[in-house]
This record gives structure tokens, sequence and C-alpha cells, in this order.
């Protein structure tokens, strides 16, 4: 890894990817693309962890990595069954639709 | 019978009457009418019974020190404060009890065939129940602070009867009237009575005065406040100046309710404070002179107010303020027990002449203006004649009737006691020329000339029996005091001198007096001469002068009572008004509420934000991420 990537070319890529993601949850209406960007920006974080631990040669950041991937898995067995409600309730993924509690 | 009759306790004379009240107020209404007048009158009727039986053990056995105390527990005992409810009776409050019970008794009885058709019947009684044994409470009273609970349960009383055809809210209206008119002077009684317990420290009638008359010197700043504040209290329940505006609208009550008022309860208790707090006055010379001057102006006010009006109870309303005003006169130049006579044949004549035009009222189906009444005097002869010797008494017919004794016994202190003047003499006279023209004025108008009304029912015994007893007490009645010139019975005052000073003539010899009571005399008699011919002989005089321009404004004017109530309503009753209706308004709330409204504002602009969208949550989310970053990074 001495001669690999510099740090900060893998801290870019990461941001650029977690950016990319939380445009995605912003802009899209779709529940299912929403979910998708937030996959998105939790590989982007785990990426510079990954980069972090890869830096100064220690395998803490690759164990977060594992960490984000277990929690990432957790989350999107809720999201899914929640999409799966949601749809048969209002027959689209549209996240506007579900605005009962605003103010 | 002497044994029987000291046996029974003083307080059966007002709990007989108050046990009335409570029988007929739980089952009143579930009672047949029959029931609740005997009940009612029934009452009433056994205290008037039992009060002879304790004047005649009063008399026989004379307690010491002239009064008969009753303890019957005790009411307030906190720290030196001992008020206990007790009564007592001395020669003042047993006359005061004979006329309550007596005169009250034949009203009750008269009020049993008046009200036979009102649906109101067991209540009507339950009130007048009530209002008499206040009043028993009230000349009964041992101490100045059950005389007040008295004072203002008659006060009560008196609001719930005149507002007792309560369907018509100017009888609501008229009530409420009577209710916060008196209150006023109230207000000044109870500031007086706290002010003589805070420096007397016992609020017991008899050790008071004594301490009064002890301590303070004549002329004192105190005392001349508590008699001013006194006489308040006395002004407002009486209906003098200047509070007198609320008795000719406590008219709207049924007819015998004005003549419990008027005669046996009510207005009479002003006078009997301040014959009973007599000590107090007689160390305030101010206060005396004042309370002089005000019968007086009263008395010629309502004598020339009395002149004009056409509904028969205002008439009678309005003589009733002048003969109280011939009361205070007689209280003010310190002839107590004259004040006191005068109040016990007026409570005669009246109670007879309100009780006559009820039922004149009634054979009328309810007309009340005397200009549609006329030529009564066949068809009803015995309220005809009755009314006439009431009229008689009330206009002082020289010898024959009540009403003279007692008027000109005052007249006769008004010139000649140390307080009094010539002056008070003149208003006095002046009055009872005012009193003879509206009283035959009133009985050649409702009795006499051509017939008007039809009449459609004859009174019944009920009626027609209190006015007989009453018409042979307004002429016997003055036979207990006479002047020198004719007996000089002293019966009266005799009975009243171990608690009212008798009052003194400063002029000697009795020439004076008789010449005195000759022009009196006269002057009454000219006075029904005149009512004669101006509304016998010559109806086109008094008719010429109301027609005149200057005669119209002054019957307008004296029709409205001197425009009092005008006066008062600017500069009291509506400025209040309007300020009640300002503050309805709740302008200190607004400070309080501006905060709210704030918070509330605040509230709907955040809630904005919330608008259930996960985009814009996360935008924030997102926003707030970045600036907390932003801080981190660049401190």
């Amino acid at each position: 890894m001495t001669a690999g990537i510099p740090l900060e070319h893998g801290l870019l890529v990461a941001a650029g990817l977690f950016v990319i993601g939380f445009i995605g949850v912003l802009v899209r209406r779709n529940l299912l693309f929403q979910l998708l960007s937030i996959e998105i920006m939790l590989n982007a974080a785990g990426m510079a962890f990954v980069i972090a631990g890869a830096r100064w040669g220690e395998a803490d950041g690759q164990v977060l990595f594992i960490f984000i991937l277990v929690m990432a898995a957790a989350e999107v067995a809720v999201g899914l069954a929640l999409l799966l409600r949601l749809s048969n309730r209002f027959g689209d993924l549209d996240g506007d639709s579900v605005s009962s509690m605003r103010g | 019978m002497d044994g029987f009759c000291c046996s029974l306790p003083l307080w059966l004379i007002p709990a007989l009457p108050a046990a009335g009240f409570v029988v007929l107020a739980l089952v009143g209404a579930r009672l047949p009418k029959r029931w609740a007048a005997v009940i009612g009158a029934g009452s009433v009727g056994l205290s008037a019974a039992v009060t002879p039986c304790a004047a005649s053990c009063y008399l026989r056995h004379p307690p010491d020190g002239g009064v008969r105390i009753e303890r019957l527990w005790t009411w307030i005992d906190v720290g030196t404060f001992d008020i206990g409810f007790s009564l007592a009776l001395d020669a003042l409050s047993l006359v005061m009890i004979f006329v309550v019970t007596f005169v009250g008794f034949l009203i009750h009885l008269y009020s049993t065939e008046y009200m036979a058709d009102d649906p109101g019947f067991s209540r009507f009684f339950a009130y007048m129940n009530l209002f008499v044994a206040f009043m028993l409470m009230l000349v009964l009273a041992d101490n100045l602070f059950l005389l007040y609970l008295g004072w203002e349960g008659v006060g009560l009383c008196s609001y719930l009867l005149i507002g007792f055809w309560y369907d018509d809210p100017e009888n609501g209206r008229a009530a409420r009237k009577a209710f916060v008119v008196t209150r006023v002077g109230d207000t000044a009684m109870a500031i007086a009575l706290l002010l003589i317990f805070k420096h007397a420290g016992t609020l017991d009638i008899g050790q008071a005065m004594t301490w009064a008359s002890d301590n303070w010197a004549v002329g004192s700043g105190l005392a001349v406040a508590v008699a001013f504040l006194l006489l308040g209290g006395a002004v407002g329940k009486s209906a003098q100046l200047p509070l007198q505006v609320w008795l000719p609208d406590a008219m709207a009550g049924p007819t015998p309710v004005s003549a419990l008022i008027h005669a046996a309860t009510m207005v009479t208790a002003g006078v009997y404070l301040i014959a009973r707090t007599h000590a107090v006055f007689m160390l305030a010379p101010a206060a005396m002179t004042a309370v002089a001057v005000i019968g007086a102006a009263t008395l010629l006010l309502a004598g020339c107010s009395a002149l004009v009006q056409t509904d028969i109870k205002r008439v009678l309303a309005y003589s009733t303020i002048s003969q109280i005003g011939y009361m205070f006169l007689g209280l003010g130049v310190g002839a107590w027990s004259a004040a006191i006579f005068h109040l016990m044949t007026h409570s005669f004549f009246k109670a007879l002449l309100f009780l006559g035009a009820g039922a004149v009222i009634i054979s009328l189906h309810h007309e009340q203006d005397i200009f549609k009444m006329g030529g009564l005097r066949d068809r009803l002869p015995t309220v005809f004649w009755t009314f006439l010797i009431g009229s008689a008494s009330l206009a002082a017919l020289p010898l024959v009737t009540a009403g003279f004794y007692s008027k000109d016994l005052i007249l006769w202190y008004s010139w000649s006691t140390e307080y009094g003047s010539p002056w008070l003499w003149a208003a006095g006279t002046v009055g009872a020329f005012l009193t003879a023209l509206y009283s035959f004025r009133l009985v050649f108008i409702v009795f006499f000339g051509d017939e008007k009304g039809h009449v459609e029912r004859h009174p019944g015994l009920r009626i027609l029996i209190p006015l007989v007893v009453l018409a042979v007490l307004s002429v016997i009645g003055g036979l207990v005091e006479t002047p020198a010139m004719l007996g000089h019975v002293t019966l009266f005052s005799d009975l009243l001198d171990p608690v009212l000073p008798p009052a003194e003539s400063t002029v000697p010899g009795h020439q004076t007096e008789h010449l005195l009571q000759a022009v009196v005399a006269a002057i009454t008699l000219v006075g029904v001469f005149l009512a004669f011919l101006f509304y016998v002989r010559r109806p086109s005089i008094p008719a010429a002068l109301r027609s005149s321009p200057l005669g119209a404004r002054v019957c307008r004017f004296w029709l409205s009572g001197w425009g009092f109530d005008t006066l008062y309503d600017r500069i009291l009753v509506r400025p209040f008004v309007d300020l009640a209706r300002l503050l309805r308004l709740d302008p200190f709330d607004g400070i309080s509420s501006t905060l709210g409204r704030v918070t509330a504002a605040g509230n709907s602009v955040l809630s904005r934000t919330q608008d259930g969208r996960i985009r814009t949550y996360v935008f924030g989310i997102g926003v707030g991420a970045v600036i907390a970053v932003t801080i981190v990074v660049f401190t």
C-alpha cells in the first residue's frame, strides 16, 4: 500500500460517493431509490473507514466496515418490509404520499 | 296567666315567623293553599299573640334596668370579640315588636285573600314570614352585630318581595335598585359598627352607648363620624334624601308587600336605629342637625312629588317618604319618643291606606291609575270609609285622628327644643299643608266624582277585617299621648322614658304651644278644603295649572321625583356601566394573552417546517450536519 493510492484520492472518492447518495435521497421521490441511495452513502462511509485503516495499517477500519455491512443488511430488511406495507396501503412507493404527520 | 306569660321565652317572637318560613320554604309548594295560608298568617298571628303576653309580663314585673335580656347561645367568640345570639326587650323594642307583629299579622291576614289566585302563594308567604322574622330580630337584637344581621335580612326580603313577580324584567330592575341603593347606606353602617368596636371594644348596644357617653366629648371627631355613618345607614333603609329613590320603584311588588315595607318593617328600621343609638347622636350636634334638616327637606320634596303622582301606590309611597321625614325631623330635634310615636301611628294608617288601595286595585282588576278610578264611594263603602279615616290620619286632621297627635308633638318639639328652630317648624308645617292636600286629593279623585272603572269583585271578610281594625287604631291610637291642652295623657312617653331621654321644651308655658297647634290645625284644614275645591268643586283649576307652561314643567319635575333618578343615572349609573363595559374586554388580560398569541404565532411558523416529507427532513439534517462540521473545522 505504500506506493499505492494517496489518502486524499481515496477520501475524495468516498466523499463523492457520499454526495451522490445524499443527492439521491434528496431528489428521488421513490422510496426504493431513496433506500438504494442510503446504501450508497453507507458504502461511502465504509470506504472512508477502509481507506483510513489502510493509511495507518490498522485492521479497525475493515472491522468497522463489516459492522456497517451488518447494520445495512438489518436496515434493508426493516426498510423493505416497510416498503411492502406502504405499497399495499398506497398503491405506489411515492414518499410524499406518506405525509400524514406533517405539522 | 301572669306566670304563664312570663314563662314564655322571648325567642318565640322571632322564631315563630322564622319557623313558618322554614316550613313554607321546604314543603310549601306541595301544601294546599289553605294550609299555606294557615301557616303563613298563623305563625305571625301566634307571634302577635305572644307579644302582648310578653308586654304584660314586662310591665308588671319590670326587669332590672328596664331591659330583659335573653342570651340564647354564643355566636362568635374570638379574643375580645364576643358576640352572643341574645335578645333584649326594653320599652323601645316592646313598641317595635308590637307594631311589627300586630300590623304584620293584619297584613298577612289580608294577603290570604289578596294573593289567593297567585301561583306563587306559598312562596309569597314564605318571604313575608322571613321578612317579619328578620325585622323582629332587628328590633330585639341585644348587640349591633345581631341587629346588622336583621338589617341585612330585611334588605334581602325586600329584594325578594319587590321582585316577587319576576316574570316582568321591570320588577326585577326595581328589586335590584332597592337592594343596591340600600346597600350604599348599609356600607356606611358597617363602617360605623367597625369604628364602634375598634374604640369601645364591644358591640353590645347598652355597653357601647354607655362607653361612648363616658369617653367621647360632645362634638368630638369620632362621635360625629360614627353618628354620620349610622345616619347613612338609616337614610338608606328609611328612604330619606339622598337615598330615597328606591322606594317609589318598590311599588313593583304586590300591594301587601308595600304595606309591610312601609308600615311594619324595613323603612322604620332607620328610625329605630337612630333612636336606639341616640346616645351617639347626642354627642354629635352636627349629626343631629343633619338628621333634622334631612327630615325637613325630605318631607317637603316627597310631599311635592306626592301631589302630582297618578299611580295610587306611588302617591302613598311618596307620602311614606314624607312621613318618615317627619320622624327624622323629630329625631333630629331630640324628640325621640315623639318620633317613635309617629312611627307607631304612621304604621297604623299607612298599612290601612295601602291595604285600602290594594282593595281598590283588585276591585278594578289591577287598575292603579287614579284618573281611571272615581265614584267608588257607593260601590265599596267599607273601603271608602276606612280609606277616608286613613287619609284623615295621614293628613293629621285635628282631634279625631292618631296622626294629629303624633305629628303635632313632633312639630311642637321642632320649634321648642334646644335643637329646634322656627325654620324646621315652618318646613314641617308646609309639609302638613302638602300632606293634607295630597291625601285628600287621592280620596276625592278615587272615591268621588263620576264612576269610571267597573267594580269586578267585592272584597271579602279577610280584606275588610284588617281594614276596620286598622281604621279603629288610626283613630284611637293617638290617645296614648295627648298635648297639655287635651287631657295631657303621657302614657307613651312615660313608657319610653327609661330608654329614650325625654324631649325638653325651652319655651316656658303653654301659650306658644297652643298657638302653634292652632296654626297647624288651621293649615291642615285649609289643605283639605283646597283639595275639596280643586278636585270636587272646580277641577278646572288644577287642570289649568297643569296646562300652563310653567305648571307643566313643575308637574313633570315633581312627577319624576325632583329628577333624582336622572341625576343618579347620569353621574353614577352610566359611568359605572361604561366602566363595566370597558372592563368586560379585559384590558389587563391583554398583557398575558399577548404572550400566548406570540407563542401561538411561533408555533404556526415552525409547524410549517414539519411537512411530512422525508426529503425535506433529510435536507434539514444535511444542512445541519454541514453547519456543525463547518463550526468544528473552522474553530
